[in-house]
């Protein structure tokens, strides 16, 4: 089992979780979080100060699959997420230990 | 004795024009919160900015050149400096009336006071229909034109009595619009809607199979405190229209004004929240805080002859009207955020209609005329201006400066801004 998480434009959210449930994936869990990679910030302007925020507005989305389904996976959320300019984000896979789903108790791939 | 009466009267009348048209004045207030409570915190600041600046514009432009259009007052107001000989002369129309129910004299400065805030509130209407993509400064030389020409036009030829162009005159053919439906609401809403055409919708407000999507607006306690903003400042929008105060007979209008006023927003608020309840299971508050403003609309070009329960039913017609308005528009894709054309607009033309119900010395045709009149006016000549400005430098923003927010692309600041690093 693995989990993906992927930085993306927030609105490239939408077409990201459609492309997911078009392959079967229909959980994930997704954040509001600011960053840069080598985006350029804004220089913005308040009452004549300048200031810099390097930080822009991303959007994280964390899905637990299968270690079968992981490349179909990584294609769905980068094609979907995909714009060709600077900024379009990361994904990333870690290995998950043990997965559990709280009401019926049930663990490892079942739960996903 | 008698001339301390009148000095009493003209005071009390010029008192009651400027206080109502301070009410008005504050209804700018309730715009902006409407409108900032019913975006996207991306583009927050700059609806603020566009309130706060076309309230400023239409104070300057119809102060040069408007005021003088549409009621003749000079250019740059010359004739507002009163001299020594001014109380006598006023004394001495008074005396001519012989009584106290003539027509209201009252300051000239309270006259112009009173009319700069209508203006302010017809453009105010626009900047909601085009929220979130439009550029500011486009909009912003839009309202220019708007409060200088357009807007004084129409009211030249309605509250001043003038011919059409010399070719008819609509008070003759029985038109009447107490404090606007039509002047100033359909008015600002024709003008919103030429935008709005212009424009286009969204990005991604309507999907390629028709559907519509949900872009939900991000303070609901702002949209909520701005409805009831202009519900207070109605009072003096349509409470001032009486024009007068100091005898029994207005100061009863007033009283009636303020009365019915208050009975439609009340009616269009209910009447809106049980259609949104019926068709959708649920309370929409955004359908309500439209409903109360719709109901509001409906009243005001005829707040004075109703009856109380009328002018409630009058209220809730128009609160039904919003809310099915609001659903086609969004069929037709006319995405209008806030609603404006449809409150404005559509229950506008439901207010002058519902005129000759309960005035006698109105007609059915003298109000469609009266109707045809401004919207074709104002949505022809908008349509042109918009069209000038699109054609000079764009009216509206970069698909990727409409994704990260007008907010950073044209104020150069957040409304909520996190993350910050002090």
């Amino acid at each position: 089992m693995k989990l993906v998480t992927a930085i993306v434009k927030p609105f490239k959210l939408d077409d990201v979780r459609e492309a997911l449930s078009d392959i079967g994936i229909h959980g994930m869990t997704v954040t509001e979080v600011k960053g840069f990679g080598r985006q350029k910030g804004h220089t913005e302007l308040y009452r004549g100060a300048e200031y810099v925020v390097d930080f822009l507005p991303k959007v994280k989305i964390e899905i637990a699959v299968a270690s079968e389904v992981l490349d179909q996976v990584i294609e769905a959320i980068r094609s979907a997420a995909h714009t060709g300019k600077i900024g379009d984000g990361k994904i990333f896979v870690s290995a998950v230990e043990q997965t559990i789903r709280i009401r019926t108790s049930e663990s490892g791939k079942e739960a996903l | 004795m008698e001339n301390n009466v009148y000095h009493l009267q003209y005071a009390m009348d010029t008192f009651y024009f400027l206080m109502c048209g301070a009410l008005v004045m504050w209804m700018a207030a309730g715009f902006a919160m409407l409108e900032a409570g019913l975006v996207r915190t991306k583009n927050t600041a700059e609806i603020l900015t566009k309130n706060v600046a076309l309230y400023a514009i239409s104070c300057i432009m119809y102060l040069i050149i408007g005021y003088d259009i549409m009621y003749g007052g000079s250019m740059f107001l010359n004739g507002l400096v009163v001299g020594d000989g001014y109380v006598d002369e006023t004394l001495k129309a008074f005396a001519e009336q012989a009584d106290f129910t003539g027509g209201s004299i009252y300051s000239g400065a309270s006259d112009f006071f009173f009319q700069v805030v209508f203006v302010a509130t017809a453009m105010s209407i626009v900047s909601g229909a085009v929220a979130e993509r439009m550029k500011l400064w486009a909009f912003l030389l839009f309202a220019v034109f708007m409060t200088a020409f357009i807007y004084p036009m129409e009211g030249s030829w309605t509250w001043n009595g003038a011919d059409v162009f010399g070719l008819y005159n609509l008070g003759d053919l029985g038109f009447s619009d107490f404090a606007g439906s039509g002047i100033v609401h359909m008015a600002g809403a024709s003008a919103a809607l030429a935008g709005v055409l212009l424009l286009g919708a969204r990005k991604g407000k309507y999907g390629k199979n028709g559907e519509v999507k949900a872009i939900p607006g991000a303070n609901l306690p702002l949209a909520t405190l701005g409805t009831f903003i202009l519900w207070m400042g109605w009072f003096g929008f349509n409470g001032g229209s009486v024009l007068k105060l100091g005898d029994i007979a207005n100061a009863n209008a007033v009283a009636m004004v303020f009365l019915n006023t208050n009975a439609a927003a009340a009616g269009g608020a209910v009447a809106a929240l049980i259609v949104a309840r019926i068709l959708y299971g649920k309370a929409d508050l955004t359908m309500l805080l439209n409903g109360a403003l719709a109901g509001l609309v409906a009243i005001t070009a005829e707040p004075s002859t109703p009856t109380p329960l009328l002018a409630t039913l009058f209220g809730a017609a128009g609160g039904v009207l919003v809310v099915f308005s609001i659903l086609t528009l969004d069929k037709m894709r006319i995405d209008d955020p806030v609603g404006a054309i449809s409150v404005h607009g559509v229950v506008g033309f439901l207010g002058l209609m519902l005129v000759p119900l309960t005035n006698g010395d109105v007609s059915f045709s003298g109000q469609l005329i009266g109707a045809a009149t401004i919207f074709g006016w104002v949505f022809g000549t908008s349509l042109v201006v918009w069209l000038v400005i699109k054609m000079i430098m764009g009216i509206r923003v970069s698909e990727e400066e409409e994704y990260e927010g007008v907010d950073l692309a044209e104020c150069g600041l957040e409304a909520y801004p996190e993350f910050t690093n002090k």
